[in-house]
């Protein structure tokens, strides 16, 4: 469904932000895209949607071309491009349902939409959507009265109000508390799957990227390194991925920590990266 | 980690790095300001033959301002003031509805260059000259009267209103921008929907400011002939008139204090 050939990212300094990136991802695959802090995740899915205009390569979407797309066509691709990002990203003087609603703004004119004036099915999926994420009632308070779980809801009610047949995620879980975090992971994992989604899911956590995700990509400078099931993201891997050596005498303490997952599955997650970059 | 030899070596004192770093500069940059101002005060010259001659002018202005006379010239201190609103009302609105369009287009993050460079010229000059400045040159080009203080007022709201406006706009949140735009909203529904709502209690803010600075402004422009209550406090002055003085002062302030308190009213309905 999302095919990315050749994909480069270079900016005017030189740098290369992408380098090559090979990548396909079949209709309702969870793909989770690790890598340390500027390897070009964030760049990676901003090039897909064109937030960011990739230099070289092809992204093709259903057979579609996206990237010699002009303005308005662009516009169409993006709607079925839904994004979802690390800080949430509402407009937050809106209300909520505003803020859900603005997932329409791909099919609605311009003057219907400073009117707010959406078709009455926009406005019943709009509250459809807020009560599957669990925010039913909410949706004339003001995005930022909410928490920072319940806004991130809200960002995910407002992807889906696309109706995209991809989410480009980055960074979902990274404001979040491990627990709302699991939260948020499992409630995107069951909305791709029910909606038949496939999504590209930038995250640092590599134990929820592993729960959650059916594939997992490892970005490193630009260049994909790792592609492949999550049972294969081994501790003998992650230094490929990361960088470092030290992560052998890491995997005896983090199997133990898998042991007690089981009762609590909500605390360890978070915490072995955190050690680890300390 | 916190081993005894580490510690010892650990420097115990630390200083905030000066803004100049050679000490020299620094101190000759410091000796020649306090020197220059020590000749610019030295450099004033008092002439205590006029200050006493003065003395008794400034006890007649004294001596009106604490009886305002609202009553005897009450017709031109009514049309002046009228004047003056009027002509601050339908500049600021004006002002305002240009200054939104040249403000998007001189936000570096929402337009192209040619359109950025394009706003921002047009900003810079209606900048470039004190309102007083403007005034005098749009009394030359239209002649006295109200409509020369209008143009005047509309020109400075545009270069006010438009400049801080442009700079609130390349502050805010870039990535709800992004998230609007990744919908597929268009460039018109990205500043309403992304842009808009980051900015308005400050635009607000501003253009309440604005027009209460444009009331005050347009007290000082009509001196210089540009209409408005301005214009009727000249006239008040150079007949010695200190009483109609008096009363316009007190209208001017009167008049600030309650812009004052509508708009921080409004404003709070905004945050």
């Amino acid at each position: 469904m999302l095919e990315i050939t050749d994909l480069t990212k270079r900016y005017p300094d030189g740098f290369e932000a992408l380098k090559s990136v090979e990548l396909t991802l079949p209709q309702g695959q969870l793909a989770a895209l690790i890598g340390p802090s500027g390897a070009g995740k964030s760049t990676l899915i901003r090039c897909v949607n064109r937030l960011v205009e990739p230099t070289e390569g092809s992204v093709k979407l259903d057979g579609t071309e996206v990237t010699d797309l002009g303005r308005s066509a662009l516009r169409g691709a993006r709607r079925d491009m839904a994004m979802i990002f690390q800080s949430y990203a509402l407009v937050e003087r809106l209300s909520v349902m505003e803020n859900v609603l603005s997932g329409r703004l791909g099919y609605v004119g311009f003057f219907n939409s400073l009117l707010r004036r959406f078709p009455s099915q926009d406005i019943q999926r709009a509250y459809k959507l807020l009560e599957q994420v669990g925010l039913e009632g909410l949706h004339d308070r003001r995005a930022d009265e909410l928490s920072g779980g319940q806004q991130q809801r809200v960002g995910i009610a407002r992807a889906l109000m696309q109706e995209p047949k991809l989410l480009l995620v980055d960074e979902p879980t990274a404001s979040l508390d491990p627990r709302t975090a699991h939260q948020v992971m499992g409630l995107l994992a069951d909305l791709c799957d029910e909606h038949d989604l496939a999504a590209i899911i930038n995250i640092h956590d590599v134990p929820l990227a592993k729960e959650y995700t059916d594939r997992i990509l490892g970005l490193n400078a630009g260049q994909l390194v790792f592609d492949g099931p999550p049972a294969e993201l081994t501790d003998e891997v992650l230094p490929d991925i990361y960088g470092g050596e030290d992560w052998s005498a890491h995997g005896e303490q983090s199997a133990d920590e898998e042991d007690d997952d089981d009762d609590e599955d909500v605390r360890s997650s978070g915490q072995f990266l955190a050690e680890e970059v300390l | 980690m916190s081993e005894l030899p580490e510690e010892m070596a650990t420097p115990r004192t630390w200083k905030r790095p000066p803004l100049i770093s050679d000490p020299r500069q620094r101190w000759a940059l410091y000796i020649g300001v306090i020197a220059y101002a020590i000749w610019a005060f030295l450099s004033i010259e008092v002439d205590v033959q006029r200050l006493v001659e003065g003395a008794d002018w400034a006890r007649q202005f004294f001596a009106g301002l604490v009886q305002p006379d609202f009553v005897s010239r009450a017709d031109e201190i009514w049309y002046g003031f009228l004047e003056s609103l009027t002509m601050t009302a339908v500049a600021t609105a004006i002002g305002v509805a240009l200054a939104v369009p040249i403000g998007l287009g001189a936000a570096s993050n929402l337009a192209i260059r040619p359109v950025y460079l394009t706003c921002r010229a047009i900003l810079a000059l209606s900048r470039a000259f004190h309102e007083v400045i403007l005034a005098i040159l749009f009394v030359a080009m239209f002649g006295f009267g109200p409509f020369a203080g209008l143009v005047t007022l509309v020109v400075a709201t545009i270069g006010f209103l438009g400049k801080l406006i442009a700079e609130d706009i390349e502050a805010i949140d870039w990535e709800t921008v992004e998230a609007v735009e990744s919908t597929g909203a268009s460039w018109l529904q990205k500043v309403a929907y992304g842009v808009a709502p980051q900015v308005m209690p400050r635009f607000i803010g501003l253009s309440l400011y604005r027009l209460d600075i444009n009331f005050r402004e347009s007290a000082i422009i009509g001196i210089v002939g540009a209409g408005g209550i301005g214009a009727t406090l000249t006239t008040a002055v150079e007949r010695y008139d200190f009483e109609t003085v008096s009363a316009i002062l007190i209208l001017i302030i009167g008049t600030v204090y309650a812009f004052e308190y509508i708009s921080s009213a409004i404003r709070k309905r905004f945050i």
